[in-house]
Formats: structure tokens, C-alpha cells, sequence
């Protein structure tokens, strides 16, 4: 056993050798038009050795070391206590949830430009996670190019103002039924595939999509992107300073108050806030539907489903589409927000980020996923100066959240029908 | 209204059905019984359209079946359990029936989502079928209970249910008895003879248990080793040389 570990543990301090020590230890250095390789000097190669030796250690004492993660004591010590009765948790939690969006509708007014802009973008992000929730938490479906979709509701909206001048209100749903179409096309012939095959295969799709906007310049502007989406009009008042659009009136005259661009980062602040309930409540609908049955019943024993006459090809394609259509709603959103947008918005990344709030937040879990999308948003942006391990704070919050909570921050309670009895 | 005519299934160098034929009527209970890995299952698995049989035919109500995709037979109304039972467990006892009446409640989303009289009037419906059967498998008082939580007993009797609800003409068991009481097989006997006599039901069964097989079987096939080996009324079969021969052999 001590020897078997000392091997797999010897073996992998030296894999850390030869993967990180070409990649740190060597500089590529430019001197006018020759680029000549140097080493990098000891201090780097002494921090090489030394990862090499703690990745050693590591494995070595592997099963003490995870053993005493798993003994620390619980994050969440209520979340072992006995669960409340169903109905009154329920209604707990709609008073809760209630409270929430009427303390979120007036938040705005008392805070600052800059922390209103943030919020819109955790209610886009929350609105991406909701989605994703339905293909991957509800569905069981690991979907690695989500951001496909919000790229396609987001260069919807922009591609339609520039070339035909539509305004946001009819680019909303049109960037939402586009994505979810997009979500069939694609949908249908990878849904064959079965797990990891299928995260490869929507992982290639999200990156085809983006390279296609990156290349395809006469259209779209390649990595310039396109820029002058204009703001969402409230009943055909605009925002700004001054008025844009033939027809158009200009908001702080139809009311006779001063001109701030506080206005309108708080209007998208709170079209985003009704677009996110609606998600919310839509999605909880679903849940309820038979659709929501088939996806979970498909994602707990696919084959007892099909023995039941249900379609594997139809139940998973609705998810996916879906899932598709409220990224297409999230993008309208954000290409609005931005007023610009490029292909940099939409990398793996994005994805990537989106995935981790719902395992974080607990697969099929709706409060979760709204929690989830805030600490993921907001922390990153509260450490500054810690934004170059973002990724790396990402990936231990991750291996941690696997170690103490697999189930996620909030597990699912599953949202389910009542049979009553009728005396 | 079923019939199998030279059933074959090959996995690689196994034949594990060689050429097996059957028929079943309308109300009519058939047996399948045959020692262990006789490839009782795998004919099921050929029925269902879980496996595309290497070889015959698989009639059901004149057309040909075989090869078919699963859903698509079910929906013609050829159901089946499963030998190791496979519930949502996760799901509560009533929605394992509501997913099972998909086809019946396929409203479009749009009634769903603003909840039309019309789809409420359906969900209403298939509440009170997934009622109605509960209640006639005995567990009606468990409804909101997680699937995962019953009993065995329970989880067989809640997977006969579950494909009642789909209102089936065939039903295909695949050992239902496995794991019960003497008591609880007594019930399972009386359900599946008022199946066949009260819901019009042709019923397949596939079971070890002699005295449940030859109490309520019309006909009964015996196969081993992937050939049929006899087929007649429980009388015939109980007096066949070879059966006798097959079974002692086993023994
Ligand atoms: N998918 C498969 N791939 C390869 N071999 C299989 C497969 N399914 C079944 N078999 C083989 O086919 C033979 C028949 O198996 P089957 O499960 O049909 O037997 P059975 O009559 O149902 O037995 P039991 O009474 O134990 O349930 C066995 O030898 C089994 O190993
Ligand atoms: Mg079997």
C-alpha cells in the first residue's frame, strides 16, 4: 500500500517536472526581430521544484489529507437538521422569494451607478444559470457551449439595429425564438450522444459559433464587434441625453426632471430584474408540466422512460431548446446593457463560469443558482486585486464544494405535485 | 394479437434466442419459463424494442414491429416491466404515474403555462387515473411518498401501475414475483388475473414461481438455452418428458 502510493505519488511529482518546467522555466525573449530562448532564473526554478515536491507530499499523504477535509466541521451546520413540513417550507420560501424581488425592485434607487450596473449583470447571469439549469440540472444534459446561445440572442439584437433599426422590445423575443432555434438545429443531431461525448461535441459548437462571428467580418464585424445597440425605450421614451430616434420622446422631459444617466442603468436594472422572475417563474412552471417529469425522468432512468413510450430525442431537444431560449433573452439583455459587443464576450470562459454556478448553487435548485450567481459575480469584483487568481480561487472553491457539499450550496428540493385526496 | 415467428438474437458468438416463436390472444395469460439465462429476457428485450432482433418476426395486431424503436412500441401499447425493478425514485409514487400518462397529458406549452381550463381539465384526468390505479394496487395512502422509499413489494406493485395507467393492451412481466412473500404473490396473482378479466389485458409473463405460472397461465412456452422447448396448457407441460427432463437436469 505505503509502496504503491510512494510510486503513484513519485510518478506524479514528475509529470508536474515535464509539464511545468518547459512552460515556466523557458522564456520566449524578442530582441528586434530574433526571438531567442532563455532560461528563467533560479527563483522560478526553485518554485517549479517546490510544486513538484508539495505535489508529491500531496499524493503521498492523500487519503489523510482528504480524510481531515472531510472531518472539518460542516460549513452549514442547519442543513443536517430535519427538514420542515413540506407546505409550510413552501410557503416560507414564497414569502422569502417574494420579499426579495420587492426589496430588489427599490435596492436601486439607494445605491450607487456602479453597484446598479453589477446587479444587471448578476441578473444576467442568473438568467444564463436558469437556463443552463433546465439542460444540465433538470435534464441531465452537460451542455460545454451554452454560450452559443447567448451569443446568438445577443448578436441577434445588435445585427437587427444595425441593419434594420429594430428597437429592443421586438429584438427580445426574436433573439430568444433565434437562440432557442439555434438550440434545435444543433440539438438534434448531438443529442444522440450520451455524456461526455455530448459536453466535447457542444463544447466544439460554442467555439464554432464564436469563431464564426471572429471570421465572418462583412457580417459582423469580426473581433471589432458591432457597437450603437441602442437602450431599451420605455413606451417610446428614451434615455439619453438627447432623443435618437424620429417619433421618440426623451424621458427626464416627458417628466420634467433634470437629466441623469442614472435613469436608464437603472431601467435595463429592472427590465433585467422582470426578465429573471420570469424566468424563474416559467422554468418553476415547467417543473410542474409534464414536460419537467419527462426531463427528470429521463435524466433518472432513461430506459424505464422509453419503455413508458416516452421519446428520448423529443424530451432531451426540449430542454435544449429551452435552455437555448432564455440565453437568447440573457443576451438581448446583456448587448443591450453593453451597448458593444464582440466575440470576446462570448469565450469558453463564459460557459465555464455559467456551469459553476449551477453545480455551485446545487443542480435543479433555483435558490441556489440565484445565490450561487452572486457570489460568483460579485466576489471576483469585491478582490480586485486577487483578479489574477480568479480562475485559481475558481477552481479550489470547486474541488471543495466536490469535498463538503457535492450536492450544492442549496440541494434541489424537487417542486413537485400533490396527489389530494378528495373525501 | 401477438405473434412471434423465429425469433433470433445473436450477441457475437452467443445465440442467446434461437428461433423462437409464440403467439399471444386477446385475453389470454402466456407464460415464459425456462432455467436461468434461458434468454427469457432478452426475448422481452427483442419485444419491446430494446434490442433489434439478428433474426424473425414480430407481429403485433397484424404489423410488423420488430426493430421498431422502444417508445414507439410501447406506444402501440406493448408494455413492460423490468426483472430489477426501475422506478424514478427520486419522484414521488403519483408522478411516477403522471410520467408514465405523458402521451395522454402532451398538451402544447403554451396551454401548460397559463394553465387553460383545457389542460387542467387533463391534468385533473390523469390525476384521477394515477388515483384509481394506486388505489387498486393498494397504495393509494403512500402517493406522495418517494418512489425510492417503498417497500420491494411496493416498487413492483407501483411498476405495474405504472404501465396500467398507459392503458396497454399487452403487458409484458418480467418476473414480478421475484423477491415477494407468499402473501404478497397471492395479491400479485389475483392482479394479474383481473388485469386480463376486468381491463381486457393480454398479459406476458415471464416467471420462476411454478405454482403462480401454472395457476393462472392459458399457455405456457418453455425455452432452454435459446430454443423453445415446448409450448401448451399448464396440463401439457406439467407431463412433458423433456420439461421434466430440462428442469430435473437444472435441478
Ligand atoms: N446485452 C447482452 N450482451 C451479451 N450477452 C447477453 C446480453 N443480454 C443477455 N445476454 C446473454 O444471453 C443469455 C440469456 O440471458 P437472459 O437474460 O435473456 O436470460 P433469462 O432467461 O432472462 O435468465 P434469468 O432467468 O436469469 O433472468 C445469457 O447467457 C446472457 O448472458
Ligand atoms: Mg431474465
Amino acid at each position: 500500500m505505503a509502496a504503491n502510493n510512494f510510486r503513484h505519488a513519485l510518478f506524479c511529482a514528475i509529470i508536474t517536472l515535464i509539464i511545468s518546467y518547459p512552460i515556466i522555466g523557458f522564456n520566449l525573449e524578442a530582441q528586434g526581430i530574433d526571438v531567442t530562448l532563455t532560461g528563467a532564473d533560479a527563483s522560478t526554478i526553485v518554485m517549479v521544484l517546490l510544486a513538484a515536491v508539495i505535489v508529491f507530499l500531496f499524493q503521498m499523504f492523500r487519503e489523510q489529507i482528504m480524510g481531515g477535509l472531510k472531518s472539518l466541521p460542516h460549513p452549514l451546520p442547519q442543513s443536517s437538521k430535519e427538514p420542515m413540513a413540506e407546505n409550510r417550507r413552501a410557503k416560507i420560501e414564497s414569502w422569502v422569494l417574494t420579499g426579495i424581488v420587492v426589496l430588489a425592485l427599490f435596492w436601486p434607487f439607494f445605491v450607487s451607478r456602479g453597484a446598479v450596473d453589477l446587479a444587471t449583470l448578476v441578473l444576467i447571469y442568473i438568467m444564463l444559470a436558469l437556463g443552463l439549469n433546465v439542460v444540465v440540472g433538470l435534464a441531465g444534459l452537460l451542455d460545454l457551449g451554452y454560450v452559443a446561445f447567448y451569443a446568438v440572442g445577443a448578436y441577434t439584437f445588435a445585427l437587427l439595429s444595425q441593419y434594420v433599426g429594430i428597437s429592443f422590445w421586438l429584438a427580445l423575443p426574436i433573439g430568444a425564438l433565434l437562440a432557442a432555434l439555434f438550440g434545435l438545429v444543433l440539438g438534434f443531431p448531438v443529442l444522440r450522444l450520451r455524456g461526455d461525448y455530448l459536453a466535447i461535441v457542444t463544447l466544439g459548437f460554442g467555439e464554432i459559433i464564436r469563431i464564426l462571428l471572429n471570421n465572418w467580418t462583412t457580417l459582423t464585424g469580426g473581433p471589432n464587434g458591432i457597437g450603437g445597440i441602442p437602450d431599451p425605450t420605455l413606451f417610446g421614451m428614451e434615455f439619453g441625453r438627447r432623443v435618437k430616434e424620429e417619433g421618440n420622446t426623451s424621458f427626464h422631459e416627458t417628466f420634467g426632471i433634470a437629466y441623469s444617466g442614472e435613469h436608464k442603468v437603472i431601467f435595463l436594472y429592472l427590465i433585467a430584474l422582470v426578465l429573471a422572475v420570469f424566468t424563474a417563474l416559467v422554468i418553476r412552471r415547467f417543473m410542474r408540466m409534464p414536460v419537467g417529469r419527462a426531463w427528470e425522468a429521463l435524466r433518472e432512468d432513461e430506459i424505464a422512460a422509453r419503455s413508458l413510450g416516452l421519446s428520448r430525442t423529443a424530451v432531451k431537444l426540449s430542454a435544449f431548446t429551452i435552455g437555448a431560449f432564455f440565453a437568447g433573452f440573457a443576451g438581448t439583455v446583456f448587448a443591450s446593457k453593453q451597448g458593444f459587443i464582440s466575440p470576446e464576450s462570448f469565450v469558453f470562459l463564459e460557459s465555464a463560469i455559467i456551469l459553476a454556478i449551477v453545480v455551485l448553487g446545487g443542480m435543479g435548485s433555483q435558490i441556489g443558482v440565484v445565490l450561487a450567481a452572486i457570489a460568483v459575480t460579485i466576489l471576483p469584483e469585491l478582490a480586485r486585486e486577487f483578479s489574477e487568481y480568479r480562475m485559481l480561487i475558481f477552481g479550489a472553491a470547486m474541488v471543495l464544494m466536490m469535498v463538503w457539499r457535492p450536492q450544492g450550496l442549496m440541494p434541489m428540493r424537487r417542486i413537485h405535485i400533490e396527489l389530494k385526496r378528495q373525501e | 394479437m401477438l405473434e412471434v415467428q423465429n425469433l433470433s438474437m445473436r450477441f457475437g458468438g452467443l445465440l442467446a434466442v434461437d428461433e423462437v416463436s409464440l403467439d399471444v390472444q386477446e385475453h389470454e395469460i402466456v407464460s415464459i419459463i425456462g432455467p436461468n439465462g434461458a434468454g427469457k429476457t432478452t426475448v422481452f428485450n427483442c419485444m419491446s424494442g430494446f434490442y433489434k432482433p439478428t433474426g424473425g418476426k414480430i407481429l403485433f395486431e397484424g404489423k410488423e414491429v420488430q426493430g421498431k424503436p422502444d417508445y414507439k412500441i410501447s406506444r402501440l401499447g406493448m408494455v413492460r416491466t423490468f426483472q430489477h425493478v426501475r422506478l424514478f425514485s427520486q419522484m414521488t409514487v403519483v408522478e411516477n404515474l403522471l410520467v408514465a400518462q405523458h402521451r395522454h397529458l402532451n398538451t402544447n406549452l403554451i396551454s401548460g403555462l397559463l394553465k387553460t381550463p383545457n389542460y387542467r381539465e387533463r391534468e385533473q384526468k390523469s390525476l384521477d387515473r394515477a388515483a384509481y390505479w394506486l388505489d387498486r394496487v393498494g397504495l393509494l395512502d403512500l402517493a406522495n411518498r418517494e418512489a425510492g422509499n417503498l417497500a420491494y413489494g411496493q416498487q413492483r406493485r407501483l411498476e405495474i401501475a405504472r404501465c396500467m395507467v398507459t392503458e396497454p393492451k399487452l403487458l409484458m412481466l418480467d418476473e414480478p414475483a421475484a423477491g415477494l412473500n407468499p402473501a404478497e404473490t397471492k395479491e400479485l396473482n389475483q392482479l394479474i388475473v383481473s388485469l386480463k378479466e376486468d381491463y381486457n389485458v393480454s398479459v406476458v409473463l415471464i416467471e420462476h414461481d411454478m405454482s403462480l405460472v401454472m395457476d393462472i397461465s392459458d399457455r405456457i412456452n418453455v425455452i432452454n438455452q435459446g430454443r423453445p422447448l415446448a409450448s401448451g396448457t399448464p396440463e401439457e407441460i406439467r407431463q412433458n418428458d423433456d420439461v421434466i427432463k430440462a428442469y430435473l437436469g437444472e435441478a
